[in-house]
């Protein structure tokens, strides 16, 4: 957004000025992660994720484009050509895993940027639109994570396709043909492994560009914050470049010091060891499970075992599990309290937590086998999950009574410093206004 | 476009409800650029759809004479399980003894069997919710509760005639065609 106490790019040399009056890509990158975005001071380290998860697509892009160029899309050869990579191929090893496991840690950083824009009520006017890009960048996320995981044609990958591509099958009248659409057969197999390994390489392309669209969409509100309060004056923010550019880059160093460690020493500790044998079509392994990631979702597909209401429960299964996710799309709609943060929301607060436990609960259920009591439990929290968005969220945004709002960022920034309200009133007063 | 808009159209331009005859074009081109752009983009969905070599099932023929009463065998075909079992009588007395009516899918032994073949039981080892292979097949897997299958995937359970029992399963495992060249073979396809 541009402030009116935004810095204005002035091109110095010759050449920047050159450049500046026939495509002022400089401006373009001043404007927006240099001095020329101001940013509400106030951001703390959850505010870190959203360049972080930028970082791990660009980390998945590169990888993934090398790794590609070692690996063979073929039934007969795919499993041994990520083993060629593993034993041959200079540095292959790392390489893999820092895919890997950088899928793993994408999903990661997102779950946590998502949470954070739940609790801070980043999806609240006027950032729908930013929050509707987000959930797209979601839904394209777990497209190619599962496409990929398939390409390395192990028997998780083989019965993680089966699995999935029936998921459509359950549709009425359609679902058949959608089914031996998406697999180029009856059963996954080679057309199936050859597309996917297409379209694997296509979507982080499609990502990237919606990635684009919500940095853009984030920029014309500014950034929320984690009061929620509205920036007022130039006192309220600072320059992105370099208060904000320091400190992703220290969340960065973080950040990549934990992926090192899992990648140098933990790197099959997220995986499951069952896709290390190959794709055996005529047998399943006993205890089949999904990517930890998609595992809250898995939960609820599964939860629905009996039929009810003429439709089976197949169909139960994967309309719940598809509207679980759809429901993200229409929360600024479900939650219609003017009041963003949940730090003056006491009640949205402690369901906001209630509902944390739940999504952590529906991963462990859906990690563990199809039996009981993790059966009956998922079925509970499924229930609470849809109840959450479709019943608690509007009453509570109906009869809640908020705490009293900060007036400005600065007067809720000195305030926690441990000035009282009064001297951080006037310390906000001394600050010269812009002129209206 | 300035003349053109200033133009008044003499009465025969104009149909009964007021539109000029050139708005007409407007639609014929518009709708010719759908059927061009329709035309255009369902080669490329169609592409995705099962290639000839894929379509070209062949039969095959699988010789059923080392199989036991109690063993079952697994057979590949279009890439997908079949399995075929020798029931023992007290399987097939197990099956006809439940009564039809109570079932997910129902269907007797007799309709899932060939007449005079009522020992051989051949489905396909395809679980009818998400498409994984059932145990109970091989020696030593668990048949589940019902003496039959049991898919580990997501717990689905079916009969000694691999019907639906328990379980999210909406369907009785599929029996394909297949047809006895002999009283121990038989084509699948």
């Amino acid at each position: 957004m541009s402030f009116p106490w935004a810095k204005h790019y002035e091109p110095t040399t010759e050449v920047g000025k050159w450049i500046d009056s026939r495509l002022p890509l400089p401006r373009l990158i001043y404007d927006s992660v240099g001095a020329g975005y101001p940013v509400p001071k106030n951001l703390n380290y959850f505010y870190n994720f959203g360049v972080l998860a930028g970082v791990a697509l660009v980390v998945q892009i590169i990888t993934g484009i090398i790794l590609a160029m070692h690996y063979t899309p073929n039934v007969g050869l795919a499993f041994n050509s990520v083993e060629h990579i593993m034993r041959d191929v200079n540095s292959g090893w790392m390489l893999r895993y820092m895919h890997a496991v950088g899928a793993s840690f994408f999903f990661i950083v997102v779950y946590l940027h998502i949470f954070r824009g739940l609790y801070y009520g980043s999806y609240k006017p006027p950032r729908e639109v930013l929050w509707l890009l987000g959930m797209v960048i979601y839904l394209l996320m777990m497209a190619t994570g599962f496409m990929g995981y398939v390409l390395v044609w192990g028997q998780m990958s083989f019965w993680g396709a089966t699995v999935i591509t029936n998921l459509f099958s359950a549709i009425p009248v359609v679902g058949e043909a959608i089914h031996t659409w998406l697999l180029g057969g009856f059963s996954p197999d080679n057309a199936t492994l050859n597309r996917f390994f297409s379209l694997h390489y296509l979507l982080p392309f499609v990502i990237f560009g919606v990635v684009i669209l919500h940095v853009w969409a984030l920029h014309i509100p500014g950034s929320n914050n984690p009061t929620g309060v509205d920036i007022k004056g130039p006192q309220d923010t600072v320059p992105f470049h370099p208060y904000y550019t320091a400190k992703d880059f220290f969340g960065l160093g973080v950040y990549f010091t934990l992926f090192a460690i899992v990648v140098f020493y933990l790197p099959n500790a997220l995986g499951e060891p069952d896709n290390y044998i190959a794709a055996n079509p005529l047998s399943t392994p006993a205890h089949i499970v999904p990517e930890w990631y998609y595992w809250p979702f898995y939960a609820i597909l599964r939860a629905f075992t009996v039929n009810f209401l003429w439709v089976p429960a197949k169909l139960w299964g994967v309309l719940a599990m598809f509207s679980a996710i759809l429901l993200l799309f229409f929360l600024p709609w479900l939650d219609k309290s003017p009041v963003r943060s949940n730090n003056y929301r006491p009640l949205s607060k402690l369901f906001f937590w209630v509902f944390v436990v739940d999504c952590l609960i529906l991963g462990l259920c859906g990690g563990k086998p199809a039996a009981e009591p993790w059966l009956r439990i998922s079925q509970f929290a499924a229930a609470y999950y849809f109840a959450h968005f479709l019943i608690i969220l509007p009453i509570i945004s109906r009869i809640e009574r908020p705490l009293p709002l900060p007036k400005s960022i600065s007067e809720a920034v000195l305030t926690n410093a441990g000035h009282s309200v009064e001297a951080a009133r006037a310390a906000v007063a001394a600050v010269p206004q812009p002129a209206a | 476009m300035a003349t053109d808009q200033a133009h008044v159209p003499a009465a025969g331009e104009l149909t009964e409800s007021g539109e000029r005859r050139r708005d007409f074009i407007y639609i014929a081109t518009g709708a010719f650029a759908a059927v061009g752009a329709a035309t255009v983009a369902w080669p490329l969905i169609n592409q995705m759809n099962p290639s000839a070599d894929v379509l070209a099932l062949a039969s095959i023929d699988v010789d059923l004479a080392a199989v036991q009463p109690g063993q079952a065998i697994k057979i590949s075909w279009r890439g997908l399980p079949v399995f075929a079992r020798n029931l023992t009588q007290a399987e097939q007395d197990a099956a006809n003894k439940v009564p039809v009516a109570s079932l997910r899918d129902p269907q007797t032994l007799a309709e899932r069997t060939k007449e005079g073949h009522t020992n051989w039981l051949i489905t396909l080892g395809v679980c009818t919710h998400l498409g994984c292979v059932p145990l109970g097949a091989g020696e030593g897997e668990t048949k589940g509760d019902f003496g039959g299958y049991f898919c580990p995937c997501h717990g689905s359970q079916y009969d000694t005639a691999a019907r639906i029992r328990s379980g999210p399963a909406p369907k009785n495992l599929e029996v394909p065609q297949y047809a006895f060249k002999s009283p121990t073979s038989v084509t699948i396809g």
